[in-house]
């Protein structure tokens, strides 16, 4: 764990602690479930993001992703009759190719990953809407899929699915970032891509890889969001996830210039962020501030990381001047 | 407040010193210099000579000590106030604005005005940069557009930049880096002009000859500290040397006898990039240290990163132990056992936010991984064993490589490929920016792999250097091979006239 997730934990526990404080609703099994819940739903995209913008890249599109999977997903099922399994290939393999034309574009195009993604966001979402004809993608009535909302929507021993689902992919993303070899050369295309390429890096497949899982990730939430929610309505599902991702990644210090960043960070990122949700309905705030109150939680927690870092250096500089006078002394 | 600038200027530090976190980059350090006076500034990579200028150009604030000018204390000197009292910089970094032309770069921020709007008067701007181009004796008038400028161009545009305004104080940090011979002439002729004029030049190079040539004085730092001072009659090379490294460098090229094994790497028909038309052939030997000199824009760089397949093939073929590479990439490269330290060590060559064990580790990950995870254990003891082989003066492998000198950098970029245990190192101006002791150090180096049967090519525009270590020498001339000299055949006059053509 690094420094900086250890401040952030502690933000977390007390941002937690003080809400707890205030309204002892917030521990009751139901509200800590249900956050919990929302945790690993939110989580799950906001890790494929921090895996982009590892490689000082962005991906704004996915909230529209999850639109356009999650319409079809359910339309699939619910209108075509397909069975769930196959329906869920269908959809992996269209996120999949999703991240692969963001990639390729990206490296091959040499297009602006900002560029790329917006447009993205624009066309999928239309898509989306097209597709539906703007109206709302659900399951017919009485409809029932044991299996798939057991998977998907059920809980064991009390914990979500969707919690254990991003519980597996954090521990399985902290081993690729922090462990291997691929991990090591997402840090080294974002740091300085030009000096990974010195280095015998493939600095193109690193990047369209990075998308590729990126997208994947985004497919598998899209499935969650679309069994949480049961019926898609494609002109808001998903809006503006994107940002929350990012938002979680920032917080848990992933730099947009790339090269740095830790999952530990980006999940206690998504943790502080929904306990920020929580807080506004517990505590009787105007649901309109919303947005207002992760602004302001977030920007105040980026300005205090620089500042203290700040410190930091004008203390050690302190500390070498001390030294220096005292050697003269003696 | 009154500033007198005009007249000559007269100045001096005392005592000034400055701290890092983890260095002390200078400590009491004193120097004077007055108007129609050159001084040259020596001292190894981190000896605090750059921190020094920082401070007369007052973009840092020293922790202690006093700089005084025409007999008063400056306490607070900002940029803004060190260009009014006539201090000007030519700084080692070129920084120019390549979206905007010649005029608009020299004249950034004093740009003139003219008309009832107060609009930019190109014309009179012209007016005033072309004299000093002239006097530069530059290849490009005020209207280029900077972009198009080479690096020894860019160079003269910052000296340019420096001349246009009332200068009393040209303060010179290492501006022949880049450039040609020639050129390097020009400058050192500019120098004792302004000189004559009443100027007052503090000269910054790591090429002693230059300072032979030009100073009046010598001024030595070492770690931070004064190291001595020379006047005129008592400038020497040995002397020099010794003031800076505090010890004599015996035998600076220890050039030992190699016996060049078989050929290990041949270039057939190469065209590259920069001279599409011009194919290059060359074979290099293993054991043997081979320099490809030529002037500044010959192709050389070009024809490295062709080599390593960074740019592709425009034509030819590159054959390693007579096989031809298959799809010439950097990875084909590096796994047929050729590398390259490339020209521009921070951009190019390391990962300088990066601690030293990443950067030395980096091309290995894949060798050494186990299952596509990284082994952590065999990193840190390849990165330990590296830095004890080559030397790296670091507190710790865990410390940003950025917090390194020069000298140690270039040995980290080194190290990352000692561990691949290349066949064909390609070295391209390996000792550009970096102190005369690790410069020694290198070419120890170099003499040590090619005695274990390395082939190396070492690109340099160092002429010492170039017959100092070289074991044959190919010299290349717009984009072609232009004549190979053998180690008897090495002469300045020779490789020079083959340059040149």
């Amino acid at each position: 764990m690094q420094k900086k997730d250890i401040g952030l934990a502690t933000l977390v526990v007390t941002v937690g602690a003080i809400v707890a404080a205030v309204n002892p609703r917030f521990l009751s099994p139901i509200n800590l479930a249900n956050t919990a819940n929302l945790i690993g739903l939110f989580g799950l995209f906001s890790i494929a993001e921090a895996f982009v913008i590892v490689t000082a890249g962005i991906e704004l599109s996915i909230g529209s992703v999850i639109a356009l999977i999650g319409v079809i997903f359910v339309d699939l099922i619910a209108s075509f009759g397909v069975p769930w399994p196959v329906a869920l290939a269908i959809v992996m393999v269209l996120s999949l190719l999703i991240g692969l034309l963001h990639g390729w574009l990206i490296t091959r195009l040499k297009l602006q990953p900002f560029v790329v993604t917006l447009c993205g966001l624009l066309i999928y979402r239309g898509v989306a809407r097209f597709y539906t004809r703007d109206g709302t993608a659900g399951f017919t009535f009485g409809s029932d899929f044991p299996m798939l909302e057991f998977l998907v929507s059920g809980r064991t021993a009390g914990v979500p699915h969707s919690v254990i689902a991003f519980a597996l992919v954090a521990v399985g993303a902290w081993f690729l970032l922090h462990r291997t070899v691929f991990g090591r050369h997402l840090f080294a295309v974002g740091k300085n891509a030009e000096a990974a390429r010195y280095s015998g890096i493939n600095t193109d497949r690193v990047i369209i890889q990075a998308y590729v899982l990126c997208a994947f990730l985004t497919g598998i939430s899209a499935v969650f969001f679309a069994m949480y929610t049961r019926s898609v309505q494609p002109s808001s599902h998903g809006n503006f996830y994107e940002l929350y991702g990012i938002a979680a990644a920032v917080l848990g210090g992933f730099s947009l210039r790339g090269g740095e960043g830790s999952i530990v960070g980006v999940v206690l990122g998504v943790i502080l962020l929904q306990i920020l949700q929580n807080l506004v309905n517990l505590l009787g705030i105007p649901s309109s501030l919303n947005f207002a109150v992760m602004g302001s939680v977030i920007l105040a927690g980026v300005i205090a990381d620089t500042q203290f870092s700040r410190y930091r250096e004008v203390r050690r500089q302190q500390i070498a001047m001390q030294a220096l006078l005292d050697s003269d002394k003696g | 407040m009154t500033e007198l600038t005009n007249g000559p200027l007269s100045l001096e530090l005392s005592g000034i010193t400055k701290v890092y976190p983890g260095a002390v980059a200078l400590n009491k350090v004193s120097l004077g210099i007055r108007g129609g006076e050159v001084v040259g500034l020596i001292g190894e990579n981190g000896a605090g000579k750059s921190t020094l200028m920082k401070v007369l150009g007052g973009t840092i604030a020293p922790d202690e000590g006093e700089v005084i000018i025409d007999g008063q204390a400056v306490s607070a000197l900002t940029p803004a106030r060190a260009a009014r009292l006539g201090i000007a910089f030519v700084h080692q970094e070129l920084n120019p604005f390549s979206n905007l032309d010649v005029t608009a770069n020299v004249l950034l921020g004093r740009e003139m005005r003219g008309g009832a709007f107060g609009l930019i008067d190109r014309a009179a701007m012209e007016e005033k940069v072309r004299p000093i181009l002239e006097l530069l004796g530059t290849r490009f008038g005020p209207r280029d557009p900077v972009a198009d400028l080479s690096l020894a161009d860019q160079q003269l545009l910052e000296i340019a930049r420096a001349l246009s305004i009332n200068v009393r104080l040209l303060i010179l940090d290492e501006p022949t880096s880049s450039l040609t011979i020639s050129e390097t002439n020009r400058l050192l002729a500019v120098i004792r002009k302004l000189r004559d004029d009443g100027v007052a030049v503090l000269f910054i190079t790591h090429r002693l000859t230059e300072i032979v040539e030009v100073a009046d004085r010598v001024v030595a730092l070492r770690d931070g500290c004064n190291a001595g001072e020379l006047d005129r009659g008592e400038i020497s090379r040995d002397r020099m040397v010794r003031m800076m490294i505090g010890r004599d460098v015996n035998q600076f090229y220890d050039k030992s006898d190699h016996a060049p094994g078989q050929p290990v790497l041949a270039l057939k028909g190469v065209r590259t990039k920069a001279y599409p038309t011009h194919a290059v052939d060359l074979s290099l030997r293993a054991g043997e240290i081979t320099c490809l000199a030529g002037l500044v824009g010959a192709g050389r760089t070009e024809l490295a990163r062709a080599i390593f397949g960074i740019d592709a093939l425009e034509g030819g073929s590159v054959e390693i132990g007579g096989r031809r590479l298959a799809s010439h990439s950097v990875p084909d490269a590096i796994a047929a056992g050729i590398c390259l330290v490339p020209e521009d060590r921070k951009a190019e060559g390391l990962f300088l936010d990066f601690p030293i064990l990443e950067n030395i580790a980096m091309p290995s990950h894949r060798a050494m991984a186990r299952g596509g995870f990284v082994d952590l254990e065999a990193e840190t003891m390849l990165a330990n064993a590296s830095k004890d082989k080559l030397r790296i003066k670091a507190a710790s492998l865990d410390r940003a490589v950025a917090e390194l000198s020069g000298g140690n950098q270039q040995k980290v970029v080194l190290a990352k490929w000692l561990a691949m245990n290349p066949k064909v190192i390609i070295l391209d101006e390996p000792t550009r920016g970096i102190d005369v002791g690790a410069k020694a150090e290198v070419y120890q180096l170099m003499q040590a792999l090619a005695a274990q049967g390395v082939a190396l090519l070492m690109i340099s525009s160092d002429m010492e250097e170039v017959i100092g270590v070289s074991d044959r020498v190919a010299v290349m001339c717009r984009g072609r091979i232009s004549g190979v000299l053998e180690r008897h055949e090495l002469s300045e006059e020779a490789i020079l006239w083959l340059a040149v053509e």
